[in-house]
């Protein structure tokens, strides 16, 4: 039974990598990881089936090993390539839910919604639109994060 | 004849030209450096999309409802060039050659009976292509990134304001006309053709790193690939991110590019600094011995009429 456990512990990580235009944010194995998909969260573990989805702005949740807490990293929207041994997630903005400033995110959003009230040229009422779906979303992820 | 002084101001002139130059070479490769860095942080992100694209785009079927940024409008009447240079001169040939190349592609397509269309991105691509082509000038971008180093958000603008006027109908093909880093030494004026999707050669200046990271599956190992929510829907939301990355890479190719550049033009001025100042050196010497001469033959004859 145990020989069994620590079989499943070696073979049950992947290799997780979070990618931002940038640079490489996170590289390490994980035993699963939580994706806000665009049709609904989907975890992944080791072995999962082959899968391109389109992931929306939220928190991603990457458990390293199998029984630890999960480490919380938000981000605004991007690509999940997913393999059998492999997860890669292409994200434009990535920042741990830990470093987030409730406050100051509010404040922004506060701003936001004054762009997005006065805007007259389309363009810019659609890019401030944006702006503000993202930054609600990172509201969302600071107060679910204090809730637990 | 320029007096004794003149010589000497003079070399202290070229001296002071050289201090600078010098600096200006320093300067340029410590911020090559960085700029190299980044070039490269930012490879695995534009791998990873690519391999994506090339999924998707492999298993999404081209029909005429497929995104116009993969089929294209079906016209090629309208081309959008977007010339990307520096913001400041004196890195050498860098930005001239790639304006010739810009004035080349307009001119062949004007001549092939197209409209045409130029986005300028840096201020040097603005000042030069005024002079004869300000008519097709629809926009022009300077100073991105706000003299710090460029970040995707800077990139993102330029995407944006193309992705915007594709979608009003405003242009059929883009392209980005662009200095692409081979290596210190050379930087390549290129034409790349964006819209619509062309699949596209790795950057040879990451070469080596790409290889290193080679780490993936063999695709034969791999099961068949499911998509969430469907090919084409996921297509649509990766074309315009794809643009973007393409977008990015070619700043960032530019920016390495620019300071490759100044560096070697500088180090140029400044060796030719140094002949010259030997060059004065000898002739302020030369000079000064023949005044020497001229004083002597003075007293000597005036001794003898004595």
């Amino acid at each position: 039974m145990e020989e069994s456990i620590r079989m499943a512990e070696a073979a049950g990580t992947f290799n997780f990598e979070l990618v931002s235009p940038e640079k490489v944010l996170v590289s390490q194995p994980a035993w699963q990881v939580t994706i806000p998909g665009e049709e609904g969260y989907f975890g992944v573990r080791a072995g999962h089936m082959s899968l391109i989805a389109a992931v929306k702005a939220g928190v991603v949740e990457v458990i390293a090993r199998e029984g630890e807490a999960p480490q919380k990293i938000f981000i605004a929207g991007g690509f999940a390539d997913v393999t059998a041994k492999n997860c890669t997630l292409l994200a434009e903005q990535a920042v741990n839910v830990n470093e987030l400033d409730a406050e100051k995110i509010q404040q922004q959003v506060n701003e936001l919604e004054f762009d997005v009230k006065n805007a007259t040229d389309p363009v810019q009422k659609a890019m401030a639109h944006k702006k503000l779906e993202t930054a609600l979303a990172k509201l969302a992820a600071v107060k679910g994060n204090a809730a637990h | 004849m320029p007096s004794l002084k003149d010589y000497r101001n003079r070399i202290v002139s070229v001296k002071s030209t050289r201090k600078i130059t010098s600096a200006m070479k320093m300067v340029a490769a410590s911020k090559l450096k960085r700029a190299q860095e980044r070039a490269e942080a930012s490879q695995p992100y534009a791998r990873a999309m690519g391999e994506m694209m090339a999924r998707v785009a492999k298993n999404a079927v081209i029909t005429s409802a497929s995104p116009k940024l993969l089929a294209g409008t079906g016209k090629d009447d309208t081309h959008l060039l977007v010339v990307i240079t520096s913001d400041r001169g004196l890195a050498g040939g860098f930005n001239g050659n790639l304006v010739r190349l810009a004035r080349q592609e307009i001119r062949r397509l004007v001549s092939e009976g197209k409209k045409v269309k130029v986005v300028t991105v840096g201020r040097k691509a603005r000042d030069l292509l005024k002079r004869d082509q300000a008519d097709k000038i629809v926009k022009s971008f300077a100073n991105l990134g706000g003299g710090k180093s460029l970040s995707f958000a800077d990139a993102d603008e330029v995407t944006q304001f193309v992705l915007a006027n594709f979608e009003a109908g405003e242009f059929d093909v883009a392209t980005i006309i662009y200095n692409k880093f081979v290596s210190v030494l050379t930087q390549k004026p290129s034409v790349q053709q964006v819209i619509p999707f062309k699949a596209e050669e790795p950057t040879v200046a990451n070469e080596n790193k790409k290889k290193a990271e080679e780490k993936h599956d063999s695709p034969a190992l791999l099961s068949p690939y499911s998509f969430e929510p469907e090919e084409s829907e996921i297509l649509a939301l990766l074309l315009p991110r794809n643009l973007g990355v393409q977008m990015f890479r070619a700043l960032m190719d530019s920016a390495a590019g620019e300071q490759a550049a100044r560096m070697t033009a500088m180090d140029n001025a400044t060796r030719n600094a140094g002949d010259m100042i030997k060059k004065l050196t000898i002739q302020y010497n030369r000079a000064r011995q023949a005044y020497i001469t001229k004083e002597l033959i003075e007293i000597i004859s005036g001794a003898e009429a004595v």
